[in-house]
């Protein structure tokens, strides 16, 4: 079974999301998503500045085998991108929830959050999709 | 692959094994009002011989006229070596590999040619051809809205300059993407862009089409052009002719930064006219752009032992693998043509070409030099040309064109049927490539002259 930190939520699309203690939240993917997808080759980040939906995609990972969109969790302003994942996209391979993060948004509504799901919700997604 | 045919035989063994006694029976699913009686004044069927005699008799009236038309497909010399080779079993596919790391042959030769064309373009990377340079035009539009992001905009400036029938082409790709085609006019005296009806544009663009030569064979300013757009924040796109590359600045070389992405149609390097097609579109740009580039692209690696191979790369951009978001819908290339432009400039080599390229523009001038003294001529552009160039007549041009044809010249393209409302009237594009002599050339100018004469009745200027 992949790591799912305790302390982060997710979305059914695996993204993962820490609520910072300014209200901003980071996202990137999960280890298990990182897993299926195999080695990055190039992440198309989203742009500082640009606003976008729940679940609307705002970015893309690419691996050696297929090319996978991001979804924004929650309605918000991308305030700021992992730029070294221009250099190094396998940063979201070998460390998923830290290096691997993607982008960093201003939700527009902080209780949005509330809305995904949390560690064991998502861990029971995962167990029903390998199946 | 030899031919393998059925032997009645065989026919009617499979016959049996489906249950059906005839072949006709396998199509009574379709209904009988959907049937059609086959094609007027074509027989069901003629033997070998028949048929080799009726096509032999068709061409026979197509002739072999002296050309002097261009318009976007030009008549060069092709070496008798280019199609020996281009021919063998082993090249002779029209299609791009899907086991493509099986065909390594193939592969390197398409890596050759995306070699030479970023080499001759002056660009970092090309892809493996696409169907020809009018849709490499409507890709090279498509692909500058996508990349450039900080101009946010979908429209593009497109100069009257560039072939109408390019535009009408990029016109039909582009036209259900929200992308709009502005046409900028030429300047009447010199039958290039008018920049300053140019610097007036004040609403953002996604990228400017600079064609070099353009349609009236006319060289523009590309590097005032270029840098120009580049500071309003806009992509620039060169439409450039293979062959006066060789004497041509590169578009890598336009301006301060170089071209974003050129294209253009490859039919001049060794392939045939072929009344329209087979042709080839070639791409390149920026290695910056290169994940918005469309079409295969061949990439040169190394196996698990180290040994270097090629294999297709950067496949996430094809829309098998990113289905509606690929950068364009096409998953193949020019195979074939690809294959015989890589031996044409393997074999013509640089010099090659710049003999082939020195020869178009000196028998161009030598034309213009002959017309210049016929009565009734006028040349309306005073700019530089390289192997195409503008006359308007003192009489119909259609009637002209008849006439010449009568004395199994083609004299050119008649363009008032595209510019007729910019006081172009009775306008003639006239193309002078290496194939023609001084003795074509002198026939041209007198038969010319004496059909002038006969058409205005001997009235003269």
């Amino acid at each position: 079974m992949s790591d799912i930190p305790q302390e982060l939520k997710y979305t059914k699309s695996h993204e993962w999301v820490r609520v910072e203690e300014d209200g901003t939240l980071t996202v990137g993917i999960t280890e298990h998503a990182q897993g299926l997808l195999g080695d990055m080759v190039f992440v198309e980040l989203p742009e500082v500045g640009e606003s976008y939906e729940a679940e609307q995609d705002c970015a893309v990972v690419e691996s050696v085998k297929a090319a996978s969109d991001i979804y924004c969790p929650v309605e918000g302003e991308v305030i700021e991108v992992n730029e070294e994942l221009e250099d190094a996209p396998e940063q979201i391979n070998v460390n998923a929830y830290h290096e691997g993060w993607i982008f960093r948004i201003n939700p527009s509504n902080p209780d949005d959050v509330d809305n995904l799901m949390n560690a064991d919700d998502y861990a029971a997604l995962v167990e029903a999709e390998e199946h | 692959m030899p031919y393998i045919p059925h032997t009645s035989q065989e026919i009617a063994e499979m016959l049996s094994v489906i249950g059906v006694d005839s072949i006709e029976q396998l199509f009574d699913e379709i209904p009988p009002e959907l049937r059609s009686d086959g094609l007027d004044n074509i027989p069901s069927r003629q033997s070998e011989m028949q048929v080799q005699r009726l096509l032999t008799e068709k061409s026979m009236q197509d002739g072999t006229p002296l050309c002097f038309a261009g318009g976007g497909a030009y008549e060069h010399h092709i070496p008798a070596a280019i199609w020996e080779i281009a021919t063998r079993g082993e090249f002779y596919s029209a299609y791009t590999p899907y086991q493509a790391e099986a065909s390594q042959g193939t592969l390197q030769v398409i890596y050759e040619f995306q070699t030479m064309i970023a080499s001759l373009t002056g660009m970092d990377v090309s892809n493996a051809s696409l169907y020809d340079g009018a849709s490499a035009l409507g890709e090279a539009v498509l692909m500058s809205v996508r990349a450039n992001r900080k101009a946010k905009s979908k429209r593009i400036i497109m100069p009257a300059t560039v072939s109408s029938v390019y535009r009408q082409v990029v016109a039909t790709i582009v036209k259900h993407q929200g992308i709009t085609l502005d046409i900028i006019d030429f300047d009447r005296a010199n039958g290039t862009i008018d920049i300053d009806k140019l610097k007036q544009q004040s609403e953002p663009f996604a990228a400017l089409v600079i064609p070099q030569p353009n349609y009236f064979g006319c060289m523009e300013d590309v590097h005032t052009l270029t840098d120009w757009a580049h500071e309003q924040g806009a992509m620039v796109i060169g439409l450039v002719n293979p062959v006066a590359l060789a004497l041509l600045e590169a578009p890598g070389n336009w301006g301060t930064q170089g071209v974003d992405i050129a294209v253009g149609e490859a039919q001049p390097l060794g392939i045939p006219l072929s009344s329209g097609g087979p042709y080839i579109g070639f791409m390149a740009c920026k290695q910056k752009l290169v994940r918005q580039l469309p079409g295969r692209i061949v990439g040169r690696t190394v196996d698990l032992d180290g040994k270097p191979g090629f294999s297709l790369t950067l496949q996430a951009r094809e829309q098998h693998i990113r289905r509606s978001k690929a950068t364009s819908n096409i998953c193949t290339n020019q195979g074939l043509m690809a294959t015989a432009t890589t031996l044409y400039l393997a074999f013509m080599g640089r010099d090659g070409l710049q003999k082939v390229a020195a020869s178009c523009v000196q028998n161009t001038q030598a034309l213009i030099d002959l017309l210049k003294i016929s009565p009734g001529i006028c040349f309306p552009f005073g700019t530089s040309v390289f192997h195409e160039f503008v006359i308007t007549l003192p009489t119909d041009v259609e009637q002209v064109i008849e006439a010449m044809a009568e004395e199994d010249i083609v004299a050119g393209i008649n363009i008032s049927q595209y510019y007729a409302q910019d006081g172009l009237e009775n306008a003639l594009l006239i193309c002078v490539t290496e194939t023609r002599s001084p003795e074509d050339m002198a026939f041209f100018a007198d038969t010319l002259n004496k059909v002038i004469s006969d058409l205005t009745g001997g009235a003269r200027k």
